[in-house]
């Protein structure tokens, strides 16, 4: 499903790469989390893949196709469901994921149907109507992940779907990623909470300085790493336990 | 368009100030429009003469209808109110003007007449040295360039007007003939008329309201830029230009959107200003706007104008990292190119090298169209350079923004 060959990124003015000459293949139907300490660049490495920026050098597909001569097949094909809110907040929930939706072609009752029945699944029905400046965060992250799935992607990238939302708000956020991952939509997402991404993905690379230091099923890296009792373990063996601040 | 009207705040200020500003700036300028002006200007005058001339002077003054004489005894007082700000202008008569301008004709006149051997007694007398008498003015610091050089004018005129009198009395009473009757027309011989473009056969008198609505409404269309700016900006930093970018939708698009929008708006803002010149100004004193048969090319002009105003207003937003970057420079944008365009200052009174700069200022281009279609009353054909300048100006800015995005955001 998507095939990452040498893909590297250097910031303009950077010291040191960002991404570096990565390799990573994600197979149609997995949930593949994308997992290091901040600054390890996989923010960088979904900005890439979903066309937000430009690598500095490697090549990369989805489903075959690449950027540069498939722009806008690729664009109908994946969704993305960025870190910061990305929604208008003068604009109700409604509106936004009614504004969002048309951009993708999709129009009238099909588009107001599948919006309600977004809005169901995330319990945000009877708040459809109001500003989403008035929504809490959880909330936000729920109309924010609506409006990147409206268009049913095939492939869903989600840069950190569950930071600072409630317990209540994660359960449903993940429940319906599992639900759309049911359906054959495959999955990408960057996470600190390393629990959640034990149970909730079927893949995970550790990545850390720009380069993918382990990657595999989460039970087995677990295992193969000696007294490590769960992934965070794996996580702190591997990357260690160094602050990771920069500026 | 629904971001703007959630923001009704934001509608209203932009709605409601530039039409607060056309009011005030055509409340302000109009006076320089009536030919009978209702406000006088206070003046000072210290009469040091007390003669004919300075009879002369007060009521010429008087009869302008511009000035109210205050009369003052000493010049140092005159002096130190005007000095202090308390008045525009002083006007200081010396002493024994009268007398001596008299005896400076006189003489003068005699000399003439002994030339022509008119003169009773032309034994060479030799001639009195009469001083040079000087009437000084004083004027507040604070007065602007224009309105000294009027006044100026306006005395120097005067001046010379009472020279003449008194030269063609002095060769009346010279030849002997009776003050009463005189045989000098004192009265100019040439005159001026002005021809005004006619419409109907009627003479299309411009006013302030056919001055300013055009000039202003065009500054107020410009500042749709700042929004914009802001519009695009605020996208960018909420993530919504985010997830725009991922959407199959072209920036293009993104950018036609915005521009049909902020044109509604713009013609909108074109609309209220244009009921405001033609229902509120006579309502208020102010001389109201004619729009009679120039309607559709109005709107026109108010198109193109308001394309070309969009056209920077994205280019701003494309290429600004910050909200702080672009509002400053949106306004700033603005006021220079209105300064360059003419809404301030004519551009014919600016220097050569600044009247080409103006030359390529979209604000002039849409105000000499609104001046060719509300003053010059002009056919369509006169406009389309102009219109067409405003709408290549639009698709060029329009091309940068589109190339700029896409070669900062290529993949």
């Amino acid at each position: 499903m998507i095939q990452i060959n040498q893909l590297s990124k250097k910031y303009k003015g950077a010291e040191f790469f960002s991404v570096k000459n990565l390799d990573l293949k994600v197979e149609e139907g997995e949930i593949y989390g994308l997992l290091g300490p901040n600054g390890a660049g996989k923010t960088t490495l979904i900005s890439m893949l979903t066309s937000l920026l430009k690598p500095t050098s490697g090549t990369f597909t989805i489903n075959g196709l690449n950027f540069k001569e498939h722009k806008n097949q690729l664009k109908q094909l994946i969704g993305i469901v960025p870190q910061e809110y990305a929604l208008y907040p003068t604009l109700t929930a409604f509106e936004n994921l009614e504004y969002f939706g048309s951009m993708y072609g999709i129009k009238g009752e099909i588009l107001k149907n599948s919006i309600n029945e977004h809005l169901k699944i995330m319990g945000l029905s009877k708040f459809a109507n109001k500003n989403t400046d008035t929504f809490s965060g959880g909330m936000k992250r729920r109309v924010n992940l609506i409006a990147g799935i409206l268009h049913q992607p095939k492939v869903l990238f989600l840069d950190e779907p569950t930071v600072g939302v409630d317990v209540q708000s994660k359960n449903v956020i993940i429940d319906h990623l599992k639900l759309l991952n049911k359906k054959g939509t495959t999955i990408v997402y960057t996470s600190h909470h390393l629990n959640e991404a034990e149970f909730f993905c079927t893949h995970v690379a550790i990545i850390d300085r720009g380069e993918i230091i382990v990657k595999g099923v989460p039970s087995e890296l677990i295992k193969n790493e000696p007294e490590a009792k769960n992934l965070e373990e794996v996580f702190l063996a591997k990357t260690g336990k160094a602050l990771r601040d920069h500026a | 368009m629904l971001l703007l009207i959630r923001d009704l705040g934001g509608i209203a200020i932009l709605f409601i100030m530039p039409l607060l500003l056309l009011i005030v700036i055509t409340l302000v300028q109009d006076s320089t429009f009536k030919t009978i002006s209702d406000i006088k200007i206070p003046v000072l005058l210290v009469d040091n003469d007390k003669g004919e001339v300075s009879k002369n002077i007060i009521e010429n003054l008087s009869e302008s209808n511009s000035f109210e004489i205050l009369q003052k005894s000493s010049e140092e007082e005159a002096k130190e109110a005007v000095f202090s700000g308390k008045y525009q202008l002083a006007i200081v008569i010396p002493e024994n003007l009268s007398a001596s301008l008299q005896k400076k004709v006189d003489q003068n006149v005699e000399g003439i007449l002994s030339k022509f051997g008119l003169e009773e007694d032309t034994l060479a007398v030799a001639k009195e040295a009469i001083p040079q008498k000087e009437v000084r003015l004083y004027f507040d610091p604070a007065t602007q360039v224009s309105f000294k050089s009027s006044v100026k004018n306006g005395i120097d005129k005067m001046i010379s007007k009472i020279e003449t009198q008194s030269i063609y009395k002095a060769f009346q009473t010279e030849l002997g003939e009776d003050d009463a009757e005189p045989i000098f027309e004192t009265e100019n011989f040439i005159a001026f008329k002005e021809i005004l473009p006619t419409k109907n056969n009627q003479e299309i008198i411009p006013n302030s309201a056919q001055h300013n609505v055009p000039a202003w409404t065009l500054f107020a269309i410009f500042f749709i830029i700042v929004p914009l700016s802001i519009n695009l900006l605020k996208e960018k930093n909420q993530g919504t230009f985010v997830r725009l970018r991922t959407t199959p939708v072209s920036y293009a698009a993104v950018l036609g959107g915005k521009t049909i929008v902020y044109l509604a708006v713009c013609l909108v803002q074109f609309t209220l200003m244009l009921l405001v010149g033609i229902f509120l100004f006579p309502a208020i004193g102010l001389p109201g706007v004619d729009v009679s048969g120039k309607l559709p090319m109005l709107y026109l002009v108010a198109l193109f104008s308001g394309l070309a105003a969009i056209g920077l207003g994205l280019l701003i937003g494309t290429v600004a990292k910050t909200q702080e970057q672009a509002a400053p420079f949106g306004a700033t944008s603005v006021v220079i190119l209105a300064a360059l365009g003419g809404v301030w200052v004519p551009v014919f009174v600016m220097p050569k090298f600044m009247q080409f700069v103006s030359k390529i200022s979209p604000m002039n281009w849409g105000l000499e169209a609104f001046y060719d279609v509300f003053l010059r009353n002009v056919s369509f054909v006169k406009i389309l350079p102009e219109i067409s300048l405003l709408l290549l100006f639009f698709l060029t800015t329009i091309v940068i923004a589109i190339i700029y995005n896409r070669r900062k955001n290529a993949v």
